[in-house]
């Protein structure tokens, strides 16, 4: 059994002391910062981004990833226990887990929560490890048309996913591009964009501006309304679930990893999607709709085991085709980048070590979740309920010295400044700032294979409808946006993403 | 202006369009070349233009239909904050780690309207002494304690 030998190179590398250990240190700092409130995975992965850029790159991968799932556990947390979803993922978890706690029940949600994801992850690991070699293998042999076109299918597919307006979406999509496209043409050598700044000869960083966008912008918002925030966290008594809590969430545990699995494989799917997602099926199918939104326990079983199942195959496109499915995954890329890797098929036979030394640490790292979490959460019920007006300055400072220390560059720590108004100015205006972030990560990979599939082709721009999985991947990409704008579908959309 | 309806849309529409102009007026000198050999300006050009009609129907929409102007905005949070972060890079070199850091920290507390002086000394002094265990001693960054202007190097 090839799967076999390979979990257990996948084991032999993830098991090692030094990355086990970093494994840990990520699910910790991650849950760490992720309890906090006001900070997402986004924000968290983004200040802590510097701080594995010394490490061996499976090493550094492994921690991203723990820290990853840890805040996005931390995030649960923060739902259920003070109705304050750290990022959009557990927005739902907050509905039905918050009354719980309201009603006494917040261990009983906790630990839902935590064995759900743990589950899910295990589920999803296991797909990851199914699915991504033979992913990896079709994916070598596309050419540079068929990438062009898997790319656009991405970014559009992650525009018609997101909420808010598609124009918008699109408009901060092309800005990414135009941002990424910054420092020297790799065919020429020519400078772009660079405004005459010589530290522009390689581009904006990539740290600059997602720490500017979702640190800066976000702490700048925060502040806004200091007054609404009242944190009383809940009580947690028990974390032990009853036979009849068991009963309940086995089911809606399943089919959330599952619905879950599937779509984080999907562009622009991921975690967000996967939840809701679980939650209105769970609704649907449940004997007792009317207790959701009153404390029912299927309602954060579902979600939760969802969101973790998604976030983890959100990795599959990522590790196998080199494409970010959302904001996240291209931090991941960047990060891979940053370590010298080029993402994309060739990592899973040319680094088969850090390759399945991920997948592997995936799991070890979910069960260091649960280990971590059900005893700590004394510790994190306290960090909940830091005043914010404490915490910021120290991500402020977190975040001057992580870009400043990336290249011991000042001009990093001024573009990061400039792209925290920026992002500022564009929450203000309802732009979400995740999409420019994909773009900026896509631009350059995207402008590569646009260039080459042409110089193939003679300057012939038929070759994209031509060859058959292109011409396939680039009419899903126009179905997706044609679906989306009519208006009967948009209205269902808006009344979706107000629920 | 009665004819904006959506100020939010008309303004990210605007800023768009700038933005395009921005970006397709540096990409004018770049040499775009054929479909076939694509220059460096080719793809920055298609982009730009892409960006300024996106920007253009989002202007339009806000002069179509209704929707609210933004919510006011936190200019002390913002001015504060951005002037800091801009100052921490100026005075890395000249002053130093530490004292660069006491000052960023400091100062941004001041962003919050909830600041009071006792507990912004108490923040700024845990703040330095904890990035210093966790940045220079625990991560080795080579970063210089103090700089040539406090007699530092």
């Amino acid at each position: 059994m090839e799967l076999l030998s390979n979990l257990e190179l996948g084991f032999s590398v993830a098991l090692s002391l030094q990355n086990l250990m970093y494994c840990f240190i990520g699910v910790l700092l991650g849950t760490l910062i992720g309890v906090l409130p006001g900070l997402g995975p986004l924000a968290t992965i983004a200040m802590l981004l510097p701080i594995t850029f010394g490490l061996p790159p499976v090493s550094a991968l492994i921690m991203l990833a723990g820290i990853y799932y840890g805040a996005q556990y931390g995030g649960s947390t923060t739902a259920i226990l003070i109705n304050l979803p750290g990022e959009s993922s557990s927005v739902v978890t907050a509905i039905d887990g918050h009354q719980m706690a309201k009603q006494g029940r917040a261990g009983a949600a906790l630990a839902t929560a935590a064995l759900g994801s743990f589950f899910a992850g295990t589920v999803a690991t296991f797909l990851l490890a199914l699915f991504a070699p033979p992913l990896a293998n079709l994916a070598l042999q596309f050419g540079p048309a068929e990438y062009f076109s898997l790319m656009v299918l991405g970014l559009i597919a992650s525009v018609t996913l997101a909420s808010g307006s598609i124009v918008k979406a699109l408009a901060m999509i092309v800005l990414g591009l135009l941002l990424g496209l910054s420092g020297q043409d790799i065919y020429t050598g020519t400078p772009r964009f660079t405004f005459d700044v010589p530290e522009l000869a390689d581009g904006f960083d990539f740290v600059a501006i997602a720490m500017g966008m979702f640190g800066i912008g976000e702490i700048i918002r925060n502040l806004e309304d200091e007054h609404t925030r009242s944190l009383v966290a809940a009580k947690v008594k028990s974390l032990m679930l009853t036979k009849e809590d068991f009963k309940a969430i086995i089911a809606p545990v399943l089919r959330g990893t599952i619905l879950g699995s599937f779509l984080g494989i999907l562009p622009g799917g991921g975690a967000m999607l996967s939840s809701f997602a679980s939650y209105s099926v769970e609704k649907k199918l449940s004997k007792n709709p009317q207790e959701f939104g009153r404390g029912a326990i299927a309602g954060v079983a579902g979600p939760e085991s969802a969101n973790n199942a998604g976030a983890q195959t959100s990795f599959i496109p990522m590790l196998t085709l080199g494409i970010p499915s959302n904001p996240v995954m291209a931090l991941m890329i960047g990060a891979l980048i940053i370590q010298g890797i080029t993402p994309g098929p060739n990592v899973v036979t040319e680094k088969p070590d850090l390759f399945w030394g991920i997948i592997a640490s995936m799991w070890i790292g979910n069960a260091m979740l649960v280990l971590l979490n059900l005893p700590l959460i004394g510790v994190w019920v306290k960090l909940l309920t830091v005043p914010y007006h404490l915490l910021f300055p120290a991500i402020i400072a977190f975040c001057c010295i992580g870009v400043y220390s990336v290249n011991n560059n000042a001009f990093d720590v001024y573009s990061m400044a400039l792209f925290g108004v920026l992002g500022y100015a564009l929450v203000k205006l309802d732009c979400e700032p995740a999409p420019l972030l994909l773009g900026f990560v896509i631009g350059p990979m995207l402008e590569e294979y646009l260039r080459r599939a042409m110089l193939i082709s003679r300057g012939d721009p038929m070759v994209f409808v031509t060859r058959p999985i292109s011409a396939v991947l680039l009419a899903l990409a126009a179905i997706a946006l044609v679906t989306v704008l009519l208006p009967s579908v948009q209205k269902t959309r808006e009344e979706a993403f107000k629920e | 202006m009665s004819f904006v309806r959506n100020p939010k849309d008309v303004l990210s529409g605007l800023l768009f369009i700038a933005l395009a102009a921005l970006f397709a007026w540096q990409a004018l000198d770049l040499p775009i070349g054929t479909s076939n050999r694509m220059g460096p300006g080719y793809f920055p050009m298609v982009l730009s233009a892409g960006l300024g009609v996106l920007g253009i129907v989002v202007l339009f929409n806000g002069l179509r239909t209704q929707g609210d102007a933004p919510s006011s905005i936190a200019w002390r949070a913002l001015i504060i904050l951005t002037s800091i972060i801009v100052f921490f890079g100026i005075a890395m070199r000249p002053l130093g780690f530490m004292p660069a850091l006491a000052v960023s920290v400091f100062v941004s507390t001041l962003a919050s309207q909830k600041f009071r002086l006792s507990t912004a000394i108490i923040n700024t002094v845990v703040m330095t002494v904890f990035c210093w265990a966790v940045f220079i001693k625990g991560l080795g960054l080579p970063l210089p304690l103090l700089g040539p202007w406090l007699g530092g190097y």
